[in-house]
């Protein structure tokens, strides 16, 4: 306990890291995890911008980068690390990991739920004349926003995850706090605090998607 | 030519695993301007299809879509996006925006179609008004009964003052009481504002309501069209035969005449209704002159577009050759009659011709 709190400092650095990585990688990864999600969407068979070759390619992308362990995703991404952040340590090297290898995963959850946004709206707003892109922007996706932020709440809740995963490979971040400071000086409280801290962070993250999906679908 | 649309063979087939599917086979008709178009047809008989041609959510395998001057099937995507502008469509499942308001719904064609701020509010305000839900403008689509959507969803289709509205199944799904409302709310924009319609329906009762036209498809094509009362009066196909015994009751069923004919002696006519004055005085007066005597026993006339429609079903008694002769006359005054066959029943005594000429001294029926 002394040592923690000797290491107080590290350990508010620490968190403050997690939530710097978290929050890009969430920004980032959104971004471009939208991107192909409705692209996945939209340009499959009858969709609004059905295109077979389109779809078929960043099918196979997303399925080939997907499963890939992100602790293996982060040790083949080092030489792309190193030519983009310039290192393959530290927070910001790790966010921008984070940020590439959670983009496919949410891809696939923006698919998923954009799918399921019913046909008969989209083809009403096709019927008033609206351009595929406006119809994209204002009406699939805003149809699909109350499921779409429950699908943001489970990647914010995985990218906690996978940030402490970084901390392995010199992330920074809490994850790394409680092996460098816990586990490796088998200081168990170090753990504990630094678990539950994870905790929280994560039941504030599932607590904040589960309101703003609750406002999105008015129930 | 005033067609505001007209489609020239058109045809539409899809490519499924299982083989080819032809949706709509070899189409042609045309729109009046300002008139009310029913196309009917069982579920799969091609009608939703045909409707999605008309303002190119679909597009033909062959043939050639005109609306207006455009001939849609010849325009870039572009400028169809433009005339589908002109089209306001309605849907069987409202197809309302949940993420919107009453009044969001209503403005978002005006939006598309790139109306400024203050015009669309007032438009919006004016159109809620019409279809009496004004005060519903900031309520979501899920608080609305099923009456309710389809009016914000005829209000969103009336918004951009089209030329054209297309009404897919729009009352498919309300009970029968709003069905009533919708429709004649549809006839009330078909007559205030000359708005051209074509309905999409399987119900018979629909088209009866509103239609002035009607256009019967069956596996995907277009079996029979014409005016609603020809069709109804006189329909040609058996398809329309069909949907028109939905709603017209005056024809005996075959279990119905097997117990007709149990009951009764004489020969079994069917005289259809003609919406002429004294039509049936002029049945039993020449009925009478050939010494036949008659009873209805079935039938009757109801109403179609201001005039009368339905069918009698008579019991004529007397000699053979004097009903033969009656039979005769009323066709010669362009009367036809259909003399019943009927099947001879498990254990029913076959009824064929009249058996012996009792006097006649029937009832005449007026």
């Amino acid at each position: 306990m002394n040592d923690f709190i000797a290491n107080l400092d590290v350990f508010w650095q620490a968190i403050g890291e997690t939530l710097f990585m978290v929050f890009v990688s969430l920004i980032a990864s959104g971004i471009i995890g939208i991107v192909l999600g409705v692209a996945l969407t939209v340009t499959r068979p009858g969709h609004l911008l059905a295109n077979r070759v389109v779809f078929t390619i960043v099918n196979v992308i997303v399925n080939i980068v997907r499963p890939i362990p992100f602790i293996i995703f982060v040790a083949a991404i080092q030489p792309l690390l190193l030519g983009v952040v310039g290192t393959t340590i530290g927070p910001t090297a790790a966010a921008f990991a984070l940020s590439l290898g959670a983009a496919f995963a949410v891809a696939r959850i923006v698919e998923q739920n954009l799918v399921a946004v019913d046909h008969g709206v989209l083809e009403a707003a096709r019927a008033m004349g609206a351009h595929p892109l406006r119809i994209i922007v204002t009406v699939l996706i805003p149809e699909g926003l109350g499921p779409l932020i429950l699908g943001f709440s489970f990647i914010f809740v995985g990218l906690v995850d996978m940030s402490a995963q970084a901390g392995l490979i010199g992330g920074g971040g809490l994850g790394d706090f409680a092996i460098t400071y816990g586990s490796q000086r088998y200081n168990w409280p170090i753990v504990y605090i630094t678990v539950a801290v994870i905790i929280v962070l994560v039941q504030l993250g599932q607590f904040a998607g589960n309101a703003l999906a609750r406002k999105a679908l008015r129930r | 030519m005033s067609a505001l649309v007209r489609l020239e063979n058109v045809s539409r087939h899809y490519d499924t695993a299982s083989g080819r599917v032809t949706a709509v086979d070899d189409v042609s008709i045309e729109v009046e301007e300002g008139e009310i178009l029913g196309v009917i047809g069982y579920s799969g008989a091609g009608k939703s299809t045909l409707v999605r041609l008309v303002n190119a959510l679909e597009l033909p395998s062959s043939g050639r879509v005109f609306v207006g001057d455009d001939e849609l099937t010849a325009l870039p995507e572009r400028d169809r996006r433009r005339v589908r502008r002109t089209i306001g469509m309605i849907f069987q499942q409202f197809n309302l925006f949940h993420s919107r308001t009453v009044a969001g719904n209503v403005a978002y064609p005006l939006k598309v179609a790139g109306v400024p701020a203050a015009e669309r509010d007032r438009r919006v305000a004016q159109l809620l008004h019409f279809v009496g839900l004004l005060d519903k403008a900031h309520a979501h689509p899920e608080q609305l009964s099923g009456g309710q959507k389809q009016r914000v969803g005829i209000a969103r289709a009336l918004a951009t003052q089209p030329r054209l509205l297309l009404a897919d199944e729009a009352t498919s799904a309300l009970d029968p009481e709003t069905t009533a409302d919708v429709l004649a709310l549809l006839k009330r924009v078909n007559q205030e504002f000359g708005l051209t319609i074509i309905v999409i329906t399987h119900e018979m009762e629909a088209i009866r309501a509103i239609a002035d036209r009607v256009a019967v498809m069956d596996s995907g094509r277009v079996v029979e069209h014409g005016d609603v009362y020809d069709v109804f009066a006189r329909p040609s196909t058996r398809a329309a035969e069909r949907f028109v015994r939905t709603v017209l009751h005056d024809r005996p069923s075959a279990a119905t005449l097997a117990r007709l004919a149990e009951a009764h002696d004489g020969r079994l006519v069917t005289v259809p209704v003609q919406d002429s004055p004294g039509f049936t005085s002029t049945v039993a007066r020449i009925l009478g002159e050939h010494r036949v005597g008659s009873t209805i026993v079935f039938g009757g006339i109801s109403e179609l577009q201001n005039r009368s429609i339905g069918a009698l079903t008579y019991e004529l008694t007397g000699a053979d050759a004097d009903i033969d002769a009656a039979l005769a006359a009323l066709d010669a005054q362009g009367i036809p009659s259909i003399t019943e066959q009927v099947d001879a029943a498990p254990g029913g005594s076959p009824n064929g011709t009249a058996p012996n000429g009792s006097a006649p001294t029937e009832e005449v029926a007026r």
